[in-house]
């Protein structure tokens, strides 16, 4: 099935077959291997990326419905070199160790400051159900978000 | 400026925050093709037949195979069973010949375009099996008439290891003026990385040369398995590369069926031979940890002083051994019954078992979270049978802060001693954290509300940089356990370090680095650590345990030692001075230079362009017969272990109504000895503590009586969540170890160490008017809630 789809700016023209997961789109045709996989039981949240703008698990969604969407990955979160401010402040915090589950996590939550610029640590927390991380007990990943919050940054 | 010491931001985290790290699953090579296994879904079955017609018909299959194709592979190895004792030992296949005793043990392959094809066609594979009755237990395996899984193996027993002092402890336990006994389990958990396991593997035929792109915390330990046990070929037909890796624990420090697979599978189908387990699979085929069932006596006098400690301890070793089963329940488990007390006699007897369940090896503590399970259990149960404040308790049976070294009673330790420690300096740290004396008044005024409030300490030691080869050999561990490290500074006076240690999420490139520069006063920007890929490092063991700094640093140093020493020959030679007369220091702008003493005129930058650096690798005038080039190996092996210590204290609310148990606070002190980038300590506390915590509430393996493994995905195995754990205290003292130059300690695993006791403490303690003295993990809200009711209807626990 032919789709087009707007992935980090740049137009993209494919033909899918129908089962094609987004997250197997992304990594396996267009090579954008940022995205993760960690789970099959759409649990962990390291395949998150933004469609429309909202965070969406991409291992919940076929290609096919990507279809005339903008999609941002990871790898289309800098601007001209420049770290998004949450890429900045996972690194400035120490909010990652592994690295695994960090796409999932920097795209879930640039998504939530902007629904909530300025959450609490509670929301925060919440805000992160859907996002597995094994190796940092969350604590700088809390810490990570708050900051860019209270930068006032998204 | 000395950067050791600081929270220096990783070099490593650029390409991981961009989503540029290459991890297993992003490698692909030209022709690479796809395998799927077939995985049995009985715990304990005969293979009938296998008939593998209608997969290879399927197309796009390459070929389909059994055991039966790989006879001339031999039995993965295992190379630690317990020291000292005999061991049955049965360990995998790459794949199952005649029959199964797990489920999820691989008995067919398939190999074919790609993976969709491959994971259809394996449907397609018709076996018939004779299936055996099962059985899960540790201790009813070794009941008359349980199931038999191994012809070797009498009563299902793999062996029968003990340390300590047997009749001096009984002696004491039969004077002693009380004796608390309890039976103790300590659940199976599943390590759970975020990245699962995979393997892929390339043989050219030209040469015979392997290269195996794998997830592996230890790629020389790997090749060394490859070579030397399964495939009989030398080292150099081998090369292993770890590529940016999603979290251990140490499920990938070991040798698994698959990775020999898909080896041997790249030689038959002459092409490239790509494998990634599913996290379904992950649940069934990686390694567990854990599964203990522990009796365990203590006994104490009137004033709190322990007399002594009795284990008995059953440990579920899984249908087969993985690489070093048998070491973690025995050496890394009993040999720490001693805690942070000095007590005057212990006596651990384990009895290591088959059952038809997953494969049990190290996960993150390995052995040392279960035997801290145990001792901080125990101290606590004394404390409630005398009346006494768990705190005075602890204070009353710790090993002095002057009696270091310290050899625990009963030759537990087999000869070695605990370095350094001021156990009660973090003690008090923890406790005026936490205000201690003002939450026993809350605590009160709750209870009278009908609130539960609780509160548990857990005052840890640990055993890291593990360890001396010699002793290692002692017991049972068939390799040695140096690091090495070579160090060169090129030409431009940008240095790289190659080293045999892994980093998959502990920031070596940084903590590394950070020792580099200020050691031979370079930048950070100028130092490069290089790891993970058989071809171009030294040898390593790798990384678990808590090592690669205790042990892997020091190699690094040493090799650190001999650049600046040969930098000042160099030097010595270009100033026409005596080498005597010159030094190696690092200026007040963190520059390294080698001066004549006294003379600071006569003096020249180290790490530059045109400096000692380009003298060394020019080689234009050296002197003597010094051969050119910056460039050093060391190898280090460890005199004793390093043991760290602290105090964790957990403040829990026990729902009464729901049995639910929330964490209010937690804090933690941790001794990790000399700290080299304290954002990473607290970074590897963080992540402990989180899953301590979680054995104690929420995570545990559930087998049904037929061996199926009940909680086999993400949905059934409660990781923890962001929204179920508190912001964490973290606090520490700084007591060096002796035992190397760096005085660091190791700080991998004391949160989950510390952790797990530390909760089950507090909701122990939160229920105590109750007058509930045990509960087993994990304290679901079910259990905690039946443990209230039963007590309120006038039970015990
Ligand atoms: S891969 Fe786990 S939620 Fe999508
Ligand atoms: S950093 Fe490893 S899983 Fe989150």
């Amino acid at each position: 099935m032919k789709i087009s789809v707007n992935v980090n700016g740049s137009a993209q023209e494919n033909d899918v077959e129908a089962r094609t997961l987004l997250v197997n789109y992304l990594r396996d045709e267009l090579g954008l291997t940022g995205t993760k996989i960690g789970c099959d039981t759409s649990q962990c949240g390291a395949c998150t990326v933004h469609m429309d703008g909202k965070a969406l698990k991409s291992c919940t969604c076929l290609a096919v419905q990507a279809d005339g969407c903008d999609i941002t990955t990871i790898e289309g979160l800098a601007q001209n070199g420049d770290l998004h401010p949450m890429q900045q402040s996972f690194w400035d915090n120490h909010g990652l160790q592994c690295g695994f589950c960090t796409p999932g996590m920097i795209m879930t939550t640039t998504a939530l400051l902007a629904d909530n610029p300025n959450p609490d640590e509670d929301e925060i927390r919440h805000g992160l159900e859907g996002n597995l991380c094994r190796c940092t007990g969350y604590h700088n990943i809390v810490k990570a978000v708050a900051a860019v919050a209270q930068a006032g940054g998204d | 400026m000395a950067v050791v010491g600081k929270a220096v931001k990783r070099k490593e985290d650029p390409r991981l925050i961009t989503g540029e790290a290459r991890y297993l699953e992003d490698i692909k090579l030209p022709g690479m093709t796809h395998i799927a296994i077939l995985r049995s879904p009985h715990a304990h079955a005969n293979i009938v037949s296998i008939n593998s017609e209608r997969a290879a018909a399927v197309p796009g299959v390459i070929g389909v195979f059994t055991g039966q194709d790989f006879m001339d592979v031999n039995p993965l190895p295992c190379p630690w069973p317990a020291g000292g004792v005999d061991n049955n030992l049965n360990t995998p296949r790459a794949l199952e010949v005649e029959k199964v005793t797990h489920v999820g043990a691989g008995v067919a392959v398939v190999v074919a375009e790609d993976r969709a094809t491959a994971q259809d066609a394996v449907e397609l594979v018709d076996v018939e099996w004779e299936v055996l009755p099962a059985v899960t237990d540790a201790e009813e395996a070794t009941f008359d008439g349980a199931p038999q899984l191994h012809e070797n193996a009498p009563n299902n027993v793999c062996m029968e290891w003990d340390c300590g002092d047997q009749s001096g402890t009984d002696a004491a336990l039969g004077s002693s003026d009380v004796v608390v006994k309890q039976r103790l389990r300590n659940q199976r958990l599943i390590p759970t990385p975020m990245e699962t396991r995979g393997c892929i593997a390339q043989h050219e035929a030209v040469n015979g040369e392997y290269t195996i792109w794998m997830t592996s915390q230890a790629p020389h330990v790997h090749r060394l398995l490859f070579t030397a046990f399964i495939f009989g070929v030398p080292e150099n037909k081998v090369r292993v590369i770890s590529p940016q890796i999603g979290g251990g624990f140490g499920a990938k420090i070991f040798m698994y069926p698959e990775y020999v697979l898909t080896t041997a599978l790249s030689k038959k189908v002459g092409r490239p031979v790509k494998w990634v387990e599913t996290r379904s699979e992950n649940y069934i085929a990686t390694t567990h940890g854990r599964d203990h069932v522990t009796d365990v006596e203590v006994g104490a006098n009137r004033d709190g002083t322990i007399t002594g400690l009795k284990v008995r301890t059953y440990a579920n070793l899984g249908g087969t051994l993985s690489t070093v089963a048998p070491g973690i329940p025995t050496t890394l488990y009993g040999r720490m019954l001693s805690g942070a007390y000095k007590l005057p006699n212990i006596y651990c007897h384990v009895t290591g078992v088959y059952t038809n369940t997953g494969m049990v090896d190290a996960y993150r503590g390995a052995g040392r979270p279960e035997a801290t399970y145990v001792v901080e259990r125990a101290v606590d149960l004394v404390a409630s049978e005398l009346g006494m404040d768990p705190v005075e308790v602890r204070r009353k049976n710790f090993v002095p802060a002057d009696s270091f070294p310290y050899e625990p009673s009963g030759n537990l330790l087999n000869g070695l001693s605990y370095d350094s420690g001021n156990y009660d300096k973090a003690l008090d740290m923890a406790l005026e954290m936490t205000g201690y004396e003002d939450f026993r008044a809350e605590q009160a005024a709750a209870r009278a509300e009908g609130r539960y409030l609780g509160i548990g300490l857990s005052t840890y030691i640990e055993i890291c940089g593990i360890a001396p080869s010699a002793w290692m050999f002692g017991e049972g561990w068939g390799a040695a356990l140096w690091e090495s490290a070579n160090v060169r500074m090129h030409i431009t006076g940008d240095v790289v370090v190659t080293s045999g240690s892994q980093s998959h999420g502990q920031g070596h490139e940084t903590s590394i680095a950070q020792l580099v520069a200020d050691e031979l006063g370079v930048s950070m920007d100028q130092v490069h650590v290089q790891h993970s890929d058989t071809l171009g490092t030294p040898f390593g063991y790798g990384t678990y345990g808590s090592r690669s700094t205790a042990v892997g640093g020091v190699a690094v140093w040493r090799s650190l030692q001999r650049i600046k020493e040969k930098a000042r020959a160099i030097a010595a030679h270009e100033f026409e001075a005596n080498v005597d007369d010159v030094e190696y220091v690092v200026n007040d702008e963190g520059v390294g230079v080698v001066q004549v003493k006294g003379s600071p005129d006569q003096s020249k930058v180290v790490g530059e362009f045109m400096g000692i650096a380009t003298s060394a690798a020019g080689g234009w005038d050296l002197p003597g017969d010094m051969e050119p080039f910056l460039d050093e190996t060391a190898y280090y092996d460890p005199p004793d272990c390093t043991y760290p210590f602290g105090t964790h204290i957990c403040i829990v609310e026990v729902d009464a109504e729901t049995g639910n148990v929330g964490i209010k606070r937690y804090i933690a002190v941790d001794d990790v000895g000399k700290v080299i980038n304290p954002m990473i300590v607290d970074g590897q506390v963080h992540g402990g503590i989180a899953q301590g915590v979680a054995q104690a509430l929420w995570e545990g393996a559930q087998y049904d009586e037929n061996g199926q493994l009940v909680s086999g995905s993400m949905m059934d195995y409660a990781i923890p969540r962001a929204d179920l754990l508190p912001s964490f205290e973290l606090g520490r003292t700084e007591t060096p170890s002796p035992n190397n130059p760096l005085g660091v300690k190791g700080a991998g695993e004391t949160g989950t160490i510390a952790a797990t006791p530390a909760v089950v403490n507090a909701v122990v303690d939160a229920l105590s008017h109750l007058n509930v003295r045990h509960i087993d993990m994990p304290l679901t809200p079910s259990r905690v809630w039946e443990t209230i009711q039963s007590r309120s209807n006038g039970g015990n626990s």
